[in-house]
């Protein structure tokens, strides 16, 4: 059975407004704990300004046994707990809670990846003039890092649209969700091929205001 | 001001040691411009590092007025680093902060008021030159403008040392000039010590007093820069003193110049107030012998003249034993022999 469109309208732009809710609530949660982990991963290790082996090497262990696993099976394993935090694994919230810890693993890596990157000297410089640990996390590290740190959170979001249509096709809302009901099950090519192209609108919207932003904030 | 007191740094890779500081004992006067050279991978830059902590010395003490800055504690450190202004080779300014961004951040640091800040930046920017480039970010400086802000930026809360690595070793000649009267002016109009390192002799030779000669982790010669310049002990600082300025032709024309039957070459070494006095002629008359300037120069070192001639004598060879017997007693002479140069 087709869709009827002139009655299937409201529910492409409610659940087109399900996914982007997923991802901006998911790039905000994982971002404030990505960068926190990052910078964790990155003042603690070896010769940084905090060292620290312990810290560093529980973190390194954890983001590398998380970040391997297919997001469709995390998602599946980790629902459990879930229904424990959220109360229930079907929805828009429901799917949330998983995207965020994987996306705070990757946003914590792409967070260290950009740290590393930043020439010591400069780091060193702050040091000399006696600022402490603190201080130049907040104002050298995440400045310095900023631009190239824009970019790399825009990669993570453009995934996080792949990852919310996952979400969508085992129990979580948005566009996924649609693709799948009406898209897949009923065989209506003209909905698969809405939401596919609502999703690259998607996705290029992300990428072309990553880009504009972490231009502003580029001085290499 | 600063005292090194027989202060090491190990550095352990893996299983190996290495011993980037070895034994030194060194002193930097108040007011003083205190140079270091030495070759690549002396052990400079670590010495360096060990004045502001950067690096934690594996024996001896540094002392900072006669403080032990080992004993500090990390709030205390903090607070004498920002009476230690840095600068670096490479500059290390913040890319993400404009000119007056970076002079600020020090002083921001400090506590003062924004107004206090605007004010000391706008002064600094002054001082250093670069007014009409404030509000630029670094990526849009010259190697000598990025200098220039390295240095108001370590000026900026009017420290009483100032740490300077290899300051001018990426510029071009003209800017190096141009930063060390920078420097000299720091020294001279605000009474900064400066105590800089380098592998250039010609950093030395135009603005610093006192100089130390680094090999291997140890300090092989030091003490007044005219001194070392005009009586080098070391084979090491023989060569950095002939880097910049040749004292003896090279050997393929003193080769010539013997096989032509060339005389016994002497060194004469003219010293301060001596070199305006015509001792070489009036001694040289005194005994009827006649000499002959094969090399050498004059030159100005720390205000004072420096006179390193190349001559050979001609005429009786007792007189020529007598003039020089008389020479030695107001300059220094010496035969130059066949394996120098
Ligand atoms: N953090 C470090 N870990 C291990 N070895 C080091 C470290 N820093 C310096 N060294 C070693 O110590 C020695 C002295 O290095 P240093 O940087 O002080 O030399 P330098 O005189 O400043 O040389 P350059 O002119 O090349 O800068 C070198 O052999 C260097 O490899
Ligand atoms: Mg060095």
């Amino acid at each position: 059975m087709k869709v009827d469109w002139t009655t299937f309208w409201p529910r492409i732009v409610e659940s087109t407004g399900e996914t982007v809710v997923m991802v901006i609530a998911t790039l905000v949660f994982g971002s404030i704990l990505g960068i926190a982990i990052g910078l964790l991963l990155f003042v603690t290790r070896e010769k940084n300004i905090l060292e620290n082996k312990l810290v560093f090497q529980v973190l390194n262990i954890l983001i590398n046994i998380i970040r391997p696993i297919p997001f469709i099976i995390f998602l599946v394993a980790i629902s459990q707990l879930t229904r424990l935090v959220i109360g229930t694994t079907i929805g828009t919230a429901a799917a949330i809670f998983p995207m965020t810890i994987v996306a705070s693993f990757s946003i914590a890596r792409v967070v260290e990846n950009n740290l590393v990157s930043i020439d010591p000297g400069v780091i060193e410089a702050a040091q000399a003039m006696g600022a402490s640990p603190l201080r130049i996390i907040f104002t050298v590290l995440i400045p310095e890092a900023l631009g190239p740190l824009i970019l790399g959170l825009t990669f993570i979001t453009v995934s996080l649209i792949d990852f919310s249509a996952v979400a969508g096709t085992v129990g979580g809302g948005g566009l996924g969700h649609v693709a799948m009901t009406y898209g897949y099950q009923r065989f209506d090519g003209s909905v698969m091929l809405v939401t596919v192209i609502i999703l690259i609108i998607l996705v290029q919207l992300a990428q072309w205001l990553g880009n504009t932003l972490s231009r502003k904030f580029m001085r290499r | 001001m600063i005292d090194f007191k027989n202060v090491s740094k190990t550095f352990r890779l893996g299983k190996r040691e290495v011993h980037a500081v070895n034994n030194v004992s060194l002193t930097v006067n108040e007011g003083e411009i205190f140079g270091v050279i030495g070759f690549s991978g002396a052990g400079k830059s670590t010495l360096l590092r060990l004045v502001n902590l950067l690096e934690r010395p594996t024996t001896g003490t540094v002392y900072i007025q006669n403080i032990d800055v080992n004993s500090l504690s990390s709030k205390e450190l903090r607070a004498r680093r920002q009476n230690i202004g840095m600068i670096f080779q490479n500059f290390n300014l913040f890319n993400s902060r404009t000119v007056a961004g970076n002079i600020a951040y020090p002083l921001k640091l400090t506590g003062l008021s924004k107004q206090g800040i605007k004010n000391r930046v706008e002064e600094l920017l002054r001082f250093v030159g670069l007014s009409d480039k404030a509000n630029d970010f670094p990526n849009q400086l010259s190697g000598g403008q990025k200098q220039r802000v390295g240095i108001a930026r370590a000026l900026a809360t009017s420290p009483d040392i100032l740490i300077c690595d290899e300051a001018t070793s990426a510029l071009d000649p003209e800017t190096t000039a141009e930063i060390l009267k920078l420097l000299k002016k720091v020294n001279k109009d605000l009474g900064i010590t400066i105590l800089l390192i380098t592998h250039e002799m010609h950093v030395i030779q135009s603005i610093c007093h006192k100089v130390a000669v680094m090999e291997n982790g140890e300090v092989i010669e030091s003490g007044d820069v005219f001194d070392v310049f005009t009586n080098p002990q070391h084979l090491t600082t023989q060569r950095f003193i002939q880097s910049v300025q040749q004292d003896l032709p090279s050997v393929n024309i003193l080769n010539e110049w013997r096989l032509r039957g060339g005389k016994k070459l002497f060194r004469v070494i003219f010293k301060g107030d001596i070199t305006n006095d015509a001792v070489l002629s009036q001694v040289t008359q005194k005994h009827q012998v006649h000499f002959n300037i094969v090399y050498g120069s004059v030159r100005e070192l720390q205000e004072k003249l420096f006179g390193n001639l190349l001559i050979s004598f001609e005429g009786n060879q007792d007189a020529i034993q007598n003039t020089l017997d008389e020479l030695k007693t107001i300059v220094d002479i010496e035969e130059v022999v066949q394996h120098e140069g």
